[in-house]
């Protein structure tokens, strides 16, 4: 049944895909400034940081709504997660620190490029990592496990160490890094001011295709042992996985024959649905299997006011976020 | 273990917290200080108001990016070091959470187009723009601050053993410290950032005006020489902070009745009053002022102030902090709004600041006061409030995570926090130089 606890997990959901095409293509243009190669390697940098110098911030706000519907919607979950995953989302916050930071200073500070340059492409890699390693943990069940275990039976390793630290976490952490560096390079094919440059990143965003494939391919192989119900669960919903292996499919094709629109259209619904894949072969849980939507769900009246805030502050939100996307995609008038 | 994991998670909640909230004031100022240079250029044609319109827009670039990547760290903090606050919590003070994000949206959201727009919107809208980054870190800080009001004085909650069993996340939000706590850190906020930036330039402008003694002999700068920019640059700054430093006295008034109301022992910790007593003195750097506390908290110079034998032992908070930081708060609070007095007569009288070598120096002296009482004074509410993450509800040694260890990440992010606050330092230091 689709209640109001329904609803605000839709909400999260929907702002962590918004994050994941957004923001995670932002770090995924960090990871092509490590990866710069070839002549054009100070040129293809320049791209990156102009195409994400004026979006970045707003972009990044996308997963600040995630953590504070969570902690309002599901305060049992966000408490769960804080917990058990201490150490990767810690890690995780250093990198979005050292990121947001770095890429500032290279643009207005004093110091070389250079250095802040290169602070920036690893902490753009770092996030990536550990957000994919800990959906992959929370996927196995095991920050679940991990929770009953505290104060009593559980050493510090069984409890806040093991839920994160295994091969599957680990598959989903090169899976979510694989998937924001081909978004990246896909959508720089349409920012690139000349050909040159838009072949260095079709090139790159063919093989960050590649890359994707072989990471799912592992993913799904380890799921099966690692996190058995989901990998039912996205194996089961054919129709979801029909549709990701068509937008993959169109993607690659769209961006061997270099039309780049179509490419961009394609690998963000592939991203998506990938994303829904998994969300919806965890439905109803939401840290599986301990919490569903409903047991963490805050009490009525929360969700009731959550609900009229956020559709109030969407009125200010949409049309903000199109002017600003609008005034970035035409040219300048000087 | 050398520092227990509740102290550990109090240091890097602190740390977290006093980082963020000096970035957070720029925040919510820089960006009035912006768009008045810009509107100060298109009325007049100054181009010296464009060029730091577009410098102080350098300067915001970098302490918003530093501010937005802190308040992130906080905001998974909250869950990272204190679960079981949040767990409980979260239904109740979610709901200003939620509207500070779609609050900080709009800020980063045209903050891009401010900065990156100048030649992509007309200039109308590219005011406009800077306008709407000033008015949404004002709510921001609205919202964020209700949050702290309400642990400070919770409301809107019907408790039952250690659970909320019912909640109205309205009336939470109207708890009774929103209103004065609200005012007292957007005050803070203009007056910081205003007197900070005036300071700096004063600053700079006593240096040429030495280096330019030293050169020519005695015969002072004239009014339109090459101190153009850093003298603009002060008094648009001033405009702002002025306002702000004089009004800061009377909200602080407001405030301190508040708490002797409602956190009566947050009181008697700030001025470490012990005893009971009618006609309470009010104590300021060794100074005794007689019955003086009595009149300010409760406008009867007999009245009763409760001091701390009046409550058990185990709900003191740590009073040396409390009652020194209280009084850092005030003497710099009172230093501010002497000195913008001053600033303020010379003004009227048609003077230009520049030519006033005392006032110069005064100013280029509290280039820092604000942000440390603003320190102080986050000490004292914050401090004040324990041993309770929520007042007279929970404690803060029940909220806090079982994750053992929390030294490490205390000094991991203290290590990062020491990093960014130099390299940051140094990027401001760099850009005021650029054009001197």
């Amino acid at each position: 049944m689709i209640g109001l606890p329904e609803i605000i997990a839709g909400v999260v959901a929907v702002a962590l895909n918004a994050y994941v095409l957004t923001g995670g293509a932002d770090f995924g243009g960090g990871v092509w400034d490590l990866f710069a190669s070839g002549v054009r390697r100070e040129r293809q940098r320049e791209l990156i940081a102009d195409s994400i110098a004026p979006i970045w911030e707003a972009n990044h706000v996308w997963l600040i709504v995630v953590v504070v519907v969570l902690f309002t919607g599901f305060p049992s979950a966000f408490s769960m997660l804080g917990t058990v995953l201490h150490i990767p989302l810690t890690i995780m916050v250093i990198g979005i620190v050292l990121r947001g930071s770095a890429f500032v200073f290279r643009s207005y500070g004093p110091y070389g490029r250079n250095r802040w340059g290169r602070a920036f492409a690893i902490a753009s890699v770092i996030t990536p990592l550990l957000l994919g390693t800990i959906i992959g943990s929370v996927a196995t069940g095991a920050v679940a496990d991990a929770t009953d275990k505290i104060g009593g039976a559980g050493s510090f390793t069984e409890v806040f160490v093991a839920p994160w630290a295994g091969p599957f976490p680990a598959a989903i952490g090169l899976f979510a890094l694989a998937l924001f560096a081909f978004l990246a390079a896909t959508y720089l094919t349409l920012d690139a001011p000349d050909e040159e440059l838009r072949e260095d990143f079709r090139t790159r965003a063919l093989a960050g295709a590649g890359a994707v494939f072989v990471c799912a391919a592992l993913a799904l192989l380890l799921a099966h042992s690692a996190a058995p119900r989901v990998a039912i669960g996205v194996v089961g919903a054919l129709l979801i996985q029909a549709s990701t292996a068509t937008a993959a499919i169109t993607a690659i094709a769209a961006l061997w024959l270099r039309h780049y629109r179509l490419a961009r259209i394609a690998a963000a619904a592939q991203v998506s649905l990938i994303l829904w894949g998994w969300l919806i072969a965890q439905y109803p849980y939401l840290i599986p299997p301990a919490l569903t939507i409903r047991d963490a769900a805050a009490p009525a009246v929360t969700l009731r006011l959550l609900a009229v805030g956020l559709a109030a502050g969407a009125v200010i939100l949409l049309p903000s976020l199109q002017y600003l996307l609008r005034t970035f995609k035409t040219k300048r008038r000087a | 273990m050398l520092i227990s994991n509740l102290m550990a998670a109090r240091a890097q909640m602190a740390l977290s917290l006093g980082f963020h909230i000096i970035f957070a004031e720029i925040g919510i100022a820089m960006p009035l200080l912006m768009v008045l240079a810009e509107w100060r250029w298109r009325r007049t044609g100054d181009a010296i108001y464009l060029q730091l319109a577009r410098r102080w827009a350098k300067g915001t670039a970098i302490l918003f990016a530093v501010g937005a990547v802190s308040g992130t760290v906080l905001s998974f903090e909250l869950g990272l070091l204190w679960p079981s606050f949040m767990q409980l919590a979260g239904p109740v003070i979610g709901i200003p959470f939620a509207l500070e994000g779609f609050a900080f949206f709009t800020e980063a959201i045209f903050l891009g187009v401010y900065l990156y727009g100048w030649d992509r919107v007309s200039s109308r809208a590219h005011m406009l723009a800077g306008l709407i980054v000033a008015v949404s870190g004002a709510a921001s800080a609205l919202f964020v601050v209700i949050v702290n009001a309400w642990m400070n004085t919770p409301a809107g909650v019907t408790v039952d053993g250690g659970r909320f069993i019912a909640i109205d996340p309205l009336a939470a939000m109207r708890n009774p410290s929103t209103f004065q706590q609200v005012v007292h850190m957007l005050l803070a906020a203009y007056a910081s950032t205003g007197l900070a930036v005036a300071g700096i330039h004063a600053a700079v402008l006593l240096q040429q005006r030495g280096a330019h003694v030293l050169r020519r002999g005695a015969e002072p700068l004239g009014p339109r020489t090459s101190g153009a920019f850093h003298r603009h640059a002060m008094t648009v700054a001033l405009t702002i902070g002025i306002p702000a430093a004089l009004l800061q006295p009377i909200s602080g008034d407001g405030s301190a009745r508040a708490v002797a109301r409602w956190q009566p022992v947050k009181l008697a910790a700030m001025e470490s009053l012990v005893e009971t007593q009618r006609g309470a003195p009010l104590h300021l750097v060794g100074l005794e002022i007689p019955r003086a506390l009595s009149l300010l908290a409760f406008r009867d110079p007999d009245a009763e102030v409760r001091g701390l034998s009046a409550f058990p032992r185990d709900e003191w908070p740590p009073v040396a902090p409390v009652h020194v930081a209280f009084q850092v708060m005030v003497i710099l609070g009172t230093l501010m709004a002497l000195v913008c007095t001053w600033a303020a007569l010379t003004l009227l009288r048609g003077r230009e600041i520049a030519d006033r070598r005392g006032l110069l120096g005064a100013l280029a002296l509290l280039t820092p006061a604000g942000f440390i009482a603003t320190e102080a004074g986050w000490v004292v509410t914050e401090v004040g409030r324990q041993p309770w993450i929520i007042g007279g509800i929970m404690r803060t040694a029940d909220a806090v995570t079982p994750m053992p260890g929390l030294a490490v990440p205390m000094i991991v992010f203290t290590l990062i926090y020491v990093g960014l606050a130099a390299v940051v330092a140094i990027s401001i230091a760099w850009l005021v130089r650029e054009t001197t």
